[in-house]
């Protein structure tokens, strides 16, 4: 077992948790806006810090969170012992998904997406990216956003735009993704309509 | 060294994370009830439990909480969670609805407009537009799955059938962007356009049925009506009796055994406001100067 598995938690849980959770709520809320959610969490790598920050914060023995790649045995095991949170190998049943950057946008289908009597019941998918500015434009609308908003992420998966318009199309149904980049979030409820 | 005997905004940290997560999903899905795990408060269930838990878990040591009753600052249940909040999280409270970044409201929208940053928390009694119509949890939850809301227009129908008009004239059902059908907590239909394209985040929640929902801000909210009956909110007669203000929603105010009566302002603090900068509303003794004038 590594050590850098017992570090990187909140130094303050209550209040720092309290901070993420608020930006965090604030850029689900306003589609297209960067929060910037501070340097307070670190996980082992390849976890980025505002991954952590959010798992900190909204993770418990009630989500199951599921990782991708072979490399998470680290990440899985900093998780389990700051927040008691499972590990489940189980796609499905994840509440929330720690995906790798350049994760393949067309398995994504496999995370739950709710049901018409429970839309809650549904994924939020954590990806990492490059960057969450200097990309290609993209333009946003829906609830939240004020007419439009043009976002510019770098390294986003090949197919992510199809998926995320395929995502809204299911609406109520989808799952709910945050773009992530170092201490950087940018959340994209299943509500948003992305053009290219 | 003494502990604390509860945690910051009374609630301990799973259940704020549990309703957190409640309130996201509810972002990512306006106007949809989500179910959450309330707890027990220490104050009675028609007090606000639910805005009080969706409170406690967004609130931080910066915010400054304004907390209205019927828009009134000064009323029982708004004093009692103004104090709840300032002993047990210690933030700074107002009155002043520009000043506060978090304002808890039981049945009414601040008459001044809210800003962006700005989140209006709702009491709610019963959040299911649909109860009155069909009791059955099981059936009203399949009903918002097939997005199945004749019922709701029927009940419309049978106000103008037995009234000539919609009679609905609080708690007035909303539908939210073209999607789900959401009862607006018992805000008098008059609040009801302010609900619209706001720019505040607008979260609900009621504590004994357990469920909180949200509308993010530069939301669709469209009033239920009729082609040849569209919506229409309360139209008052006469100004504010203190401050004079019209197209604002005003209570009346019983003064005398003879009939005598009074409108005011129903959100003190926009009549406060307004008699501060120097508005005289017919109800007050007047000056020399307004009656030459």
């Amino acid at each position: 077992m590594r050590a850098d598995i017992f570090d990187g938690g909140f130094a303050d849980p209550v209040f720092t948790s309290q901070a993420v959770f608020r930006a965090v709520m604030d850029a689900s809320a306003r589609p297209g806006t960067i929060a910037d959610l501070g340097d307070v969490a670190q996980a082992p790598a390849p976890v980025p810090a505002a991954t952590a920050a959010i798992l900190l914060t909204l993770a418990d023995f009630d989500t199951p969170v599921w990782f991708e790649g072979a490399d998470s045995t680290a990440a899985s095991q900093w998780l389990s012992f700051h927040t008691g949170a499972v590990t489940t190998p189980d796609a499905a049943a994840a509440s929330f998904a720690v995906l790798e950057e350049g994760s393949d946008a067309s398995t994504w289908s496999q995370f739950a997406q709710g049901t018409a009597d429970y839309p809650d019941r549904s994924a939020t998918l954590l990806l990492p990216l490059a960057g969450l500015e200097g990309g290609r434009s993209l333009t946003l609308s829906g609830p939240g956003i004020e007419g439009r908003a043009v976002i510019a992420p770098r390294g986003l998966p090949e197919d992510f735009i199809e998926v995320m318009q395929a995502n809204r199309s299911c609406y109520p149904l989808g799952f709910d993704v945050v773009l992530v980049c170092g201490t950087q979030a940018l959340a994209l409820p299943r509500t948003v309509r992305i053009e290219v | 060294m003494t502990l604390p005997a509860y945690n910051f905004a009374y609630l301990d940290e799973q259940t704020k994370r549990m309703i957190r997560r409640a309130i996201l999903k509810a972002i990512a899905i306006p106007g949809y009830q989500v179910p959450f795990a309330s707890r027990e408060m220490p104050m009675p269930y028609g007090w606000g439990t639910g805005g009080v838990q969706v409170t406690a878990s967004i609130l931080g040591p910066d915010d400054v909480l304004k907390v209205i009753d019927q828009g009134a600052d000064d009323t029982t249940n708004a004093v009692s969670i103004r104090a709840f909040f300032a002993k047990t999280a210690g933030v700074a409270t107002t009155t002043r609805t520009a000043g506060a970044t978090v304002i808890q409201t039981r049945h009414r929208i601040p008459e001044t407009p809210l800003k962006a940053g700005q989140i209006l928390v709702y009491q709610v009694p019963i959040p299911e537009p649909l109860r009155f119509l069909e009791p059955r949890e099981t059936e009203t939850r399949v009903m918002h799955g097939l997005e199945e809301y004749g019922l709701i227009q029927v009940k419309l129908y049978e106000d103008i059938a037995r009234h000539g008009h919609i009679a609905t004239t609080y708690a007035y059902p909303v539908k939210i962007e073209g999607r789900y059908v959401m009862d607006p907590s018992p805000i008098p239909k008059f609040d009801n356009p302010k609900m619209r394209n706001s720019p505040a985040l607008q979260l609900f929640g009621a504590g004994r049925e357990k469920r909180i929902y949200a509308l993010p801000p530069f939301t669709e909210v469209v009033s239920l009506d009729f082609e040849d009956h569209p919506f229409s909110v309360q139209r008052f007669s006469q100004p504010c009796a203190l401050c004079n203000a019209t197209g604002v929603y005003l209570d009346e105010v019983v003064t005398d055994d003879r009939g005598g009566r009074m409108f005011v302002c129903s959100d003190t603090d926009h009549c406060e406001t307004r008699q501060a900068d120097g508005h005289r509303g017919p109800g007050l003794p007047q000056t020399q100067q307004e009656d030459a004038a």
